[in-house]
């Protein structure tokens, strides 16, 4: 069997579409979260959402839904703690994603879960996945891309400059509950593809590669969104490739692939800064 | 739709004040920054609020916006009770700020356009309105030419003048500024002012907050000073050199509290500068 009938199994195809949509859901989440400077966050929700994977299957359900039920509870608590603003929101924070991911681990034990199992969802097991979960998968990630691309004047607005907005009479705490739960919900949708553990790498390589070249908010989401795609199908096509040769895992293959555009695109970005730089309009003299 | 700041006003013969704050308290861990405030904002007035860092101005203008709640006292914006004020569109606000950027690159034009929400309903395209008042809100502080830049590629005062733009772009009736001019250099602080003068021209009712005037005092019609969170002077506009001067700020300061006898001796409280809010300012 050669690597092209191998896309026309069902278990492929369920994994193809399982990529294209994280691809594309999570960088349009991770760019709010990057222009807010929490880039970290979705990392943080995906420790906590360890626990929910644990829970479901502890409990014998699906550990997608407990997962997706537990990232959302976590990032509300995420974003109060945050918004509250005090100096020991931090290690609160810390202290989350740890005991969510210990618990996580924990819980599985207990339930006589086995290591692998609880690893497919740290790591990712996109070829794993049932037919059930790759719709959950699409729905979810529709979802958050309707809203991340719908409202993405106000949440521009909201995460460019929180004080402005409020003055201006946006429900400020509203959007930044909404980006909390949007995020943990592409958390859970990323968490068969790349897994648990790598979910927020999706969310922000893709954002952080766009923005080496991009000058507009609009085409780094753009383009966010579009390298989340390429790294996620590509990652998923050149693991199947190399499965041939050596145990190539999908997750971490999109992860380096979603790196290498990077590393690609970061000395052409120093390279356009310097050249902006050195333009007479870029000057600080021009009034 | 013409594009104006300012809207008629409710009642011509006798019309509603824009601000109306009286004995406004404002509380942060504990300590009064802002001590039983009054003021009064007339239609049409700029009102220049100034005193050092630390003496409560820019949490004064934080109060009138909100941003900073009242702990006692109130405030009615055009007439209305804070708690039930809803016509932000009519208010613009420029928040002190050292950069107009985040940590994705946006266009002069998009941090100009966010401002338009204010008069935009969800999930609806941008009108020929819209665009119009974006256009304009670039135009009047002279950053037409660099809309499709990226914020970072401008000087300081330039985004100070694309955060200026921002609030023009819903076209409100009230502005207030926070510092705009802290750490911008002459050019530019020279732009800010023609800008402001526009407005101004337009009708529009401003409070701006700031450490020294420079360009912008011949707009001034009116200066309100600050001190140690109360207001020690209100009346007619006066230079830098006398606010910073020794008749607000000499080692005797005993004439200026002479309507509010109360707040005249500290007690044990020792005379520093309210060091929360000077971490503020500064930021």
């Amino acid at each position: 069997m050669t690597a092209w009938d191998l896309f026309s199994l069902p278990f492929m195809q369920r994994a193809l579409l399982a990529a294209v949509f994280t691809g594309l859901a999570a960088p349009a989440v991770g760019t709010y979260l990057v222009q807010r400077r929490l880039a970290l966050m979705g990392d943080g929700i995906g420790h906590v959402a360890v626990t929910g994977v644990a829970l479901g299957l502890v409990t014998h359900t699906s550990p997608t839904w407990t997962a997706v039920v537990v990232a959302i509870l976590g990032s509300v608590v995420i974003e109060l703690i945050r918004e509250r603003g005090h100096a020991g929101g931090d290690v609160a924070l810390a202290l989350l994603f740890y005991g969510g991911l210990a618990g996580g681990v924990l819980l599985s034990g207990i339930g006589g879960k086995s290591a692998t199992t609880l690893q497919e969802y740290l790591f990712g097991s996109i070829t794993t996945i049932s037919a059930g979960d790759v719709i959950v998968t699409m729905v979810l990630a529709a979802v958050v891309l309707v809203v991340g691309v719908g409202l993405a004047p106000q949440l521009f607005a909201v995460a460019q400059d929180q004080e402005f907005a409020q003055v201006a009479g946006l429900p400020v705490r509203v959007y930044n509950l909404l980006v909390a739960v949007l995020a943990a919900v592409s958390v859970t949708v990323a968490m068969r593809t790349v897994g648990l553990l790598l979910v927020s790498a999706l969310m922000v390589i893709p954002v952080a590669t766009s923005q080496q070249v991009t000058r507009t908010f609009r085409t780094t989401l753009a383009a966010s969104m579009v390298l989340g795609f390429v790294a996620s199908l590509g990652g998923l096509v050149i693991s199947t490739f190399a499965s041939y040769h050596a145990t190539v895992a999908p997750g971490p293959t999109i992860v380096l692939l979603a790196l290498a555009c990077f590393i690609l695109a970061w000395p052409t970005g120093a390279w356009l800064r310097r050249r902006r730089a050195a333009l007479p309009t870029g000057g600080a003299t021009d009034v | 739709m013409p594009v104006t700041a300012a809207a008629p006003l409710d009642d011509p013969v006798n019309p509603v004040n824009p601000v109306e704050l009286s004995r406004g308290r404002v509380t942060i861990a504990g300590r009064d920054i802002l001590r039983d405030v009054s003021l009064e904002v007339h239609p049409g007035e700029f009102l220049a609020l100034m005193g050092p860092n630390g003496s409560g101005k820019s949490t004064l203008v934080r109060a009138l916006t909100g941003l900073n709640p009242l702990s006692a006292g109130a405030l009615r914006l055009f007439g209305t009770p804070y708690a039930s004020f809803r016509d932000w569109h009519r208010v613009g606000f420029v928040p002190q700020r050292a950069s107009a950027a985040s940590g994705i690159p946006a266009s002069v034009w998009e941090v100009v356009a966010s401002g338009r929400l204010t008069r935009r309903r969800l999930l609806r395209r941008l009108s020929h309105a819209d665009r119009a008042a974006i256009d304009d809100a670039l135009e009047t502080v002279g950053l037409a030419h660099r809309k499709q830049d990226g914020v970072t590629t401008l000087s300081g005062g330039q985004q100070q003048r694309t955060l200026i733009a921002r609030a023009l772009a819903g076209e409100p009736e009230l502005f207030f500024l926070d510092e705009p001019t802290a750490g911008v250099d002459l050019p530019n602080q020279q732009a800010l002012a023609d800008a402001l003068h526009r407005l101004k021209d337009r009708g529009a009712t401003i409070v701006l907050v700031a450490h020294e005037l420079g360009p912008l005092a011949p707009l001034v019609d009116r200066t309100v000073v600050m001190r140690d969170g109360e207001k020690v002077y209100d009346g007619v506009p006066l230079a830098d050199h006398e606010v910073h001067g020794p008749v607000f700020f000499g080692e005797s300061h005993s004439h200026h509290h002479h309507d509010e006898p109360v707040h005249h001796d500290h007690g044990p409280v020792p005379q520093v500068d309210a060091p929360l809010e000077r971490s503020q300012e500064g930021s």
